[in-house]
């Protein structure tokens, strides 16, 4: 099983008819994602090697039953562009954008809890998330990743989500889920929504986790793992050598007032049993070893 | 910097000195004249502990203005210089507080922070005497409603004097805040002028910290000119990078923040020093490369370079092309090692190959290659 996503998932792009998302839409498409509709209120009627454009989320889910969307609209539009995919009726939506205000995701992420608590937003400035085989909304590299399990990955971090994704494929390691919550102060989707969920799903044996500085996401992580999870996992933390006070790339990546160091994540994670590597690749094998002690891969 | 927070928080109605900006000693007795006596002479610096540094002075008449100013502008605050100064007209003070908004991202919503305790670090204060700090947490879609911040100011146990004041105060700092899209409003000190009867509340003092995400809703040109960044940091924010100056010896650069970090912190794990963090971002555009490779090997302190690519839906022979196409077009002194792994990366390494030799080393792994990075600018591996 996979988390959040399956084959049956619908997305419609929103943003589709622009030049990154009809790119990643169409190779999400070629990857077997079912990718149903996009939307463009200038452009309803038309179409994108295929697949049909409407002019609202709301138009797109009353004709094609999808469920979920992919935003690729620039940042100006992003907060209108959830509240539409909520109101419109998907119940998960994928924000890939980057560079939207902090303001506006404080307000959407709220708004959302509020007025439509079933709906999952994930990002926004995220990678997407990837059921190798299954689903691929979002910007990752599909064939980098080998499908079934029983490894689950929760990333803030892209590029090392893509290493951590490579790793595992090499060493003949498949993937329930891998989901990139992003680098923003206020994602959508937390850790703890993610391994949650991995600790629910049968066919998730462990879970890696990739984080990052700045902010207390994998202290409270920790946290949740040494009280409510069974399952094993391995880390890396990015950025132990990161000045206080500079921005390292993510919005979110700062360490301010001694808080959110590397090393307090990493001691945090240590304590709730999760076993830390000191780069991407000695964290991979960490799972590596973790499955194979098991007889799981 | 204050002058400018100044400004921004009098556009949104919040009560502040009357003041004006200055870069001369001319200007600055001129506007402390028609300010009427008594100003401060305040250096306007992005470095805290000014007062301390004799950067705040308070004067009483023209001559003492002039003898300030004159020594205040040109003064070295840590390593900052001088160039302009806040005249203000001096306040009266009964009672100093703190108060500030900010995202309290584990909670996720807006967190107001207000002490009777003001004029003092309130990192101090949150350590030594945590309950003077009256917090409020802030749904962003709700927003601040004056009977909320009526309790809170009461919470914080202000002068019954100040409350009127600092409710009106606070409510627009929250405005400030959101409408102006900052990460961080802060007022230190937030004063009760006296005599305390009057009532009046103001910010002596104003921090603000904008969000640049932001910044395609504002005219925010007059902030930007004034942010602090090295040459380095400059000529790459022009190049669209993303860059972070650091003091260490080996550059770096590398296709996503994270795998930028993590670079740093390998080099780091092998012995070595970074000299900065550069993230090139996706895709292989030559012109990156050539900008990236350019402001690395202009900075002196750069003994090797290290070239740390994923290949995720950018391939890997892609990503080669563009390091040699930016090679070809620029002539870099200091030798570079290259990791390529990922999506095609076999044929990425064959396009290298050919132009391997002293000056251009790879490595299979990010280990072996920050050893040789380190070892090519001299340094001790671990």
């Amino acid at each position: 099983m996979s988390i959040f996503v399956d084959e049956n998932t619908k997305v419609v792009y929103q943003g589709l008819t622009g030049s990154q998302g009809r790119y990643y839409g169409l190779l999400n498409r070629e990857y077997g994602t079912q990718v149903v509709a996009g939307t463009n209120p200038k452009k309803a009627g038309t179409d994108v090697e295929g697949i049909p454009v409407f002019a609202s989320v709301a138009d797109a889910v009353a004709e094609t039953g999808a469920n979920a969307s992919c935003i690729f609209i620039p940042a100006p539009g992003v907060k209108d562009a959830v509240m539409e995919a909520a109101e419109g009726g998907v119940e998960f939506i994928v924000c890939i954008t980057e560079g939207v205000p902090a303001q506006d995701e404080a307000w959407f992420f709220n708004k959302l809890k509020r007025d439509f608590p079933n709906v999952q937003l994930l990002g926004p400035n995220c990678p997407g998330i990837i059921s190798p085989g299954k689903c691929n909304i979002g910007i990752t590299a599909g064939h980098i990743a080998k499908a079934g399990g029983p490894v689950g990955i929760v990333s803030r971090s892209g590029t090392l989500t893509y290493q951590a994704l490579h790793e595992l494929k090499l060493q003949d390691i498949g993937v329930t889920t891998c989901v990139g919550i992003g680098g923003d102060p206020v994602p959508g989707t937390s850790f703890i929504d993610c391994l949650e969920r991995f600790e629910a799903d049968p066919d998730t044996k462990a879970v890696m986790m990739i984080g990052e500085i700045g902010g207390s996401a994998e202290e409270e992580a920790a946290e949740f793992i040494a009280t409510k999870m069974t399952k094993p996992v391995a880390s890396y933390i990015a950025g132990v050598t990161a000045p206080a006070g500079k921005k390292m790339g993510h919005a979110g990546a700062i360490v301010s007032g001694g808080k959110g160091t590397a090393q307090g994540k990493m001691d945090a994670l240590r304590a709730a049993g999760v076993q830390v590597g000191h780069n991407p690749t000695e964290a991979g094998d960490l799972m590596v070893q973790i499955v194979r002690e098991h007889g799981w891969a | 910097m204050e002058y400018q927070g100044k400004q921004f928080f009098a556009s949104f109605g919040i009560p502040v000195s009357p003041g004006r900006a200055v870069q001369t000693v001319d200007d600055a007795v001129a506007a402390a004249d028609e300010l009427g006596y008594p100003v401060v002479v305040k250096a306007q610096v992005h470095v805290g502990g000014r007062g301390k540094a004799g950067g705040v002075k308070l004067a009483t008449n023209t001559a003492e203005a002039r003898e300030h100013a004159e020594f205040i502008l040109g003064l070295d605050i840590k390593g900052h210089i001088v160039r302009t100064l806040w005249i203000e007209k001096a306040s009266d003070i009964a009672e100093e507080y703190y108060a500030s908004f900010t995202l309290d991202r584990s909670a996720k919503k807006h967190l107001g922070m207000l002490s009777a305790q003001g004029g003092v670090e309130i990192e101090s204060v949150a350590e030594t005497d945590p309950d003077a700090i009256a917090k409020i947490w802030i749904d962003p879609v709700d927003g601040l409603t004056d009977e909320a911040a009526r309790a809170w100011v009461t919470a914080a146990k202000l002068n019954p004097l100040a409350t009127d004041g600092a409710v009106s105060i606070l409510t627009k700092l929250y405005r400030a805040y959101v409408d102006g899209d900052a990460d961080l409003t802060e007022i230190n000190p937030l004063i009760l002028k006296a005599p305390a009867e009057s009532g009046e509340v103001h910010a002596l003092d104003a921090k603000v910290t904008l969000d640049n995400n932001a910044q395609f809703r504002h005219e925010w040109d007059e902030y930007e000119a004034t942010q602090v960044r090295d040459d380095r940091e400059q000529a790459a924010h022009d190049a669209d990078l993303q860059y972070v100056g650091l003091e260490g010896y080996v550059g770096i650069i590398a296709n996503g923040a994270g795998l930028a970090m993590s670079t740093l912190d390998v080099v780091n794990q092998v012995g070595g020093e970074a000299a900065n963090f550069l993230d090139v971002g996706g895709g292989a555009d030559a012109k990156k490369f050539v900008s990236a490779l350019t402001i690395i090997d202009n900075d002196p302190r750069v003994k090797s370079i290290f070239i740390n690519i994923f290949g995720g839906i950018t391939r890997g022979e892609e990503v080669a092309n563009g390091i040699i196409t930016a090679l070809g077009q620029i002539d870099i002194k200091s030798p570079i090692v290259i990791r390529l792994d990922g999506t095609n990366a076999d044929e990425g390494r064959a396009i290298l190959e050919p132009h391997l030799g002293d000056k251009l080393q790879m490595q299979p792994t990010m280990l072996d290659a920050a050893r040789t990075a380190v070892e090519l600018a001299g340094g001790t591996v671990k």
